[in-house]
């Protein structure tokens, strides 16, 4: 692990930040009605580590402006769509480069993986499926790492591993991670994306909501800033824990975040849903996140947020 | 009136021929004695009980802990506390019905009770909104749990609930944020925390009230990550396949104890609680004193840290 590099410097980046109120206009238009059927939204595609999981070719379509565009390119702009701003998926490892400075992320518990507690049919398959698709042994990847030279301590989970699926080592994993930066006196930030908790590993996996929480309550205690980073789709059982407690909570644009799915919400109530109901804009609209954030000013603003945050420790420490 | 559940009609139809029997034994019309036979039926009934009752299947357990006969919360509390008084409203937006709490006595000790409430028929149900709470729901538990810790009152939820309500106003009032705070501040209560499942533990729902020193179920309760109904869509994308899911996501009193994931069972008599609530508060009402004694004798860093300590150990993975 890299030590710090001196807090002035960290100081020196943020003031160079292009503005901190570089967010969108506060009333961002209304989500267009591609939105409104969050579920049915075409699979999109993501580059890095998993690229063979990449239709053939160069090119790829925009799921929302439907242009075509240089997979390459749609890379090296952290993927979103020039045109439109759609935020493709990240991988875990993606989105870890993103925020993370140069080489400096040394992962936690990288071998940490999920055993079939209950014996559930057809889990140690979906276990072994999934990590042959991804690369990666669960749901998601924490470690510590220097963002813009400030040591963090960062969860990252993927999508693409069983809908991101909380079970026992996403709970484990995140709340060593938390336990390590209340230790080190560490700012913790968890990227989410999840189906929400993981039925194979049934109450155990509830379970984890609690154990998440407790480990984010011991880090509060000491004063300890937490940031939760909302992406596309975090729901259920891991917004109803630790997604939800953050000092800021933060989402992608268009992400969708929410409890219960827009299905059974529907089933249950028999009413129409609000236009762009459970995204990003309709959370912050209610006054339930700090701030949309689009990927390119994420780690920057994550940066001065924990200046902001972090002031009266670094002064102490000056 | 009596409900029969779709496995008990076995006891139903041997319950219904004694009646006959016994009718005509009554009226003399049949100028014969079936004093031999009603003996015989009765016997027959003890033991098709006996057996049903001791063979429940996962899904039958979860009917019977929706059973619309079973008690509720404010059941219980009538039969285990002295002087429950109602505390209302979250202080921000409304007073959630399907969630109740407020002061309690018992063994002589002040007590705050907290617990989701189902109704009893349409009318109640209604304004139960059948027993699953909207975020104003978790935020009154959540004030009320805050005042017993500032006054130093130990606290007992009792939890009955298919979930929390999945609709387009609890999403506006953010009922994640409303549960995942639950979860955290619990952690960090000062006073005992004693929480029983009493009937359905829906998930999320219920573990919003449910982060507590020590977790006791009732027999024929269950708790569960997700409904079997579900997790059968879901997994299997069929009901039929219910009585699998409800088997396999092992949610059962017993299985949990198994599993460490509960910490007592409470016994309720043949057939469920509620052919005698006042046996099942009698063993509530003494779980409830002997723990909060246990509880109450422990130092407060030490209780925090063990409440820590039992979510913590919750977690089966292989590092290797």
């Amino acid at each position: 692990m890299t030590e710090p590099v001196d807090p002035s410097e960290s100081k020196l980046k943020t003031r160079a930040l292009p503005g901190v109120e570089t967010r969108e206009p506060s009333i961002t238009p209304p989500p267009s009605a591609s939105d409104q059927t969050p579920l049915k939204r075409p699979k999109p595609v993501s580059g890095g580590p998993r690229k063979r999981l990449m239709p053939e070719g160069i090119w790829t379509k925009c799921p929302k402006c439907q242009e075509t565009i240089y997979r390459k390119e749609l890379e090296a702009k952290l993927n979103v769509c020039w045109q439109c701003g759609y935020h493709f998926p990240l991988t875990a490892w993606e989105r870890v480069s993103s925020l993370i400075d140069g080489d400096s992320f040394v992962q936690a518990d990288s071998e940490m993986s999920s055993v079939d507690v209950l014996s559930f049919p057809g889990y140690l398959s979906k276990l072994e499926s999934n990590q042959q698709k991804t690369g990666m042994k669960d749901a998601v990847i924490t470690g510590l790492g220097l963002l813009h030279g400030r040591k963090v301590a960062l969860g990252v989970m993927d999508f693409g591993f069983n809908g991101g699926s909380m079970g026992s080592v996403v709970g484990e994993k995140l709340t060593r991670i938390i336990e390590s930066a209340t230790e080190q006196s560490l700012p913790v930030i968890i990227c989410s994306t999840s189906g929400g908790a993981r039925m194979y590993e049934g109450m155990f996996s509830l379970m984890q909501m609690a154990k998440t929480c407790g480990a984010l309550a011991y880090h509060g205690r000491e004063k300890l800033p937490f940031i939760s980073v909302l992406t596309d789709p975090t729901m259920a059982g891991v917004m109803a824990s630790f997604a939800s407690v953050g000092d800021l909570i933060l989402a992608e644009p268009a992400a969708r975040i929410g409890f219960a799915g827009p299905r059974v919400i529907k089933d249950t109530t028999k009413a129409e849903l609000p236009k762009g109901f459970q995204t990003a804009e309709f959370l912050r609209d209610h006054g339930l996140i700090d701030a949309i954030v689009p990927r390119k000013e994420l780690k920057g603003r994550l940066a001065w947020y924990l200046d902001c945050l972090m002031a009266s420790r670094d002064a102490a420490q000056a | 009136m009596k409900h029969t559940l779709e496995f008990e009609k076995p006891i139903a139809e041997l319950e219904k021929k004694l009646d006959e029997l016994k009718s005509h034994e009554a009226s003399g019309s049949l100028s014969v004695s079936f004093q031999e036979e009603i003996a015989l039926i009765e016997k027959k009934i003890r033991d098709t009980r006996e057996t049903i009752f001791s063979n429940l299947t996962a899904h039958q357990r979860v009917m019977l802990a929706r059973h619309p006969k079973r008690p509720y919360t404010l059941d219980y509390i009538r039969e285990v506390f002295d002087h429950f008084t109602e505390l209302h409203g979250d202080r921000l937006f409304a007073d959630d019905r399907a969630m109740v709490g407020g002061f309690a006595s018992i063994d002589d000790s002040q007590v705050m009770v907290i617990g989701t409430q189902k109704g009893r028929d349409t009318k109640e149900n209604i304004l139960r909104n059948f027993g699953s709470a909207h975020p104003e729901g978790y935020r009154k538990a959540m004030r009320l749990m805050k005042m017993a810790d500032k006054f130093g009152l130990p606290i007992v939820t009792l939890i009955d609930t298919a979930g929390a309500y999945p609709g387009i106003g609890a999403e506006e009032r953010h009922i994640a944020e409303a549960i995942a705070v639950n979860l955290r501040e619990m952690m960090l209560l000062e006073v005992p925390i004693l929480a029983i499942v009493i009937g359905e533990g829906g998930s999320g729902g219920a573990l919003g009230i449910g982060v507590a020193d020590k977790v006791m179920i009732l027999e024929n309760a269950y708790y569960s990550v997700i409904s079997p109904e579900g997790c059968a869509a879901i997994l299997w994308k069929s009901s039929e396949a219910v009585p699998q899911a409800a088997e396999c996501l092992r949610i059962t009193a017993d299985q949990l104890k198994s599993l460490k994931l509960v910490d007592q069972i409470i016994p309720e008599p043949l057939g469920g609680a509620q052919n005698d609530v006042s046996a099942v508060a009698t063993s509530m009402r003494q779980v409830i004193s002997q723990t909060l004694k246990q509880l109450g004798s422990m130092g407060v860093s030490d209780r925090m840290k063990a409440r820590y300590d039992r979510f913590r150990a919750f977690g089966q993975f292989i590092e290797s």
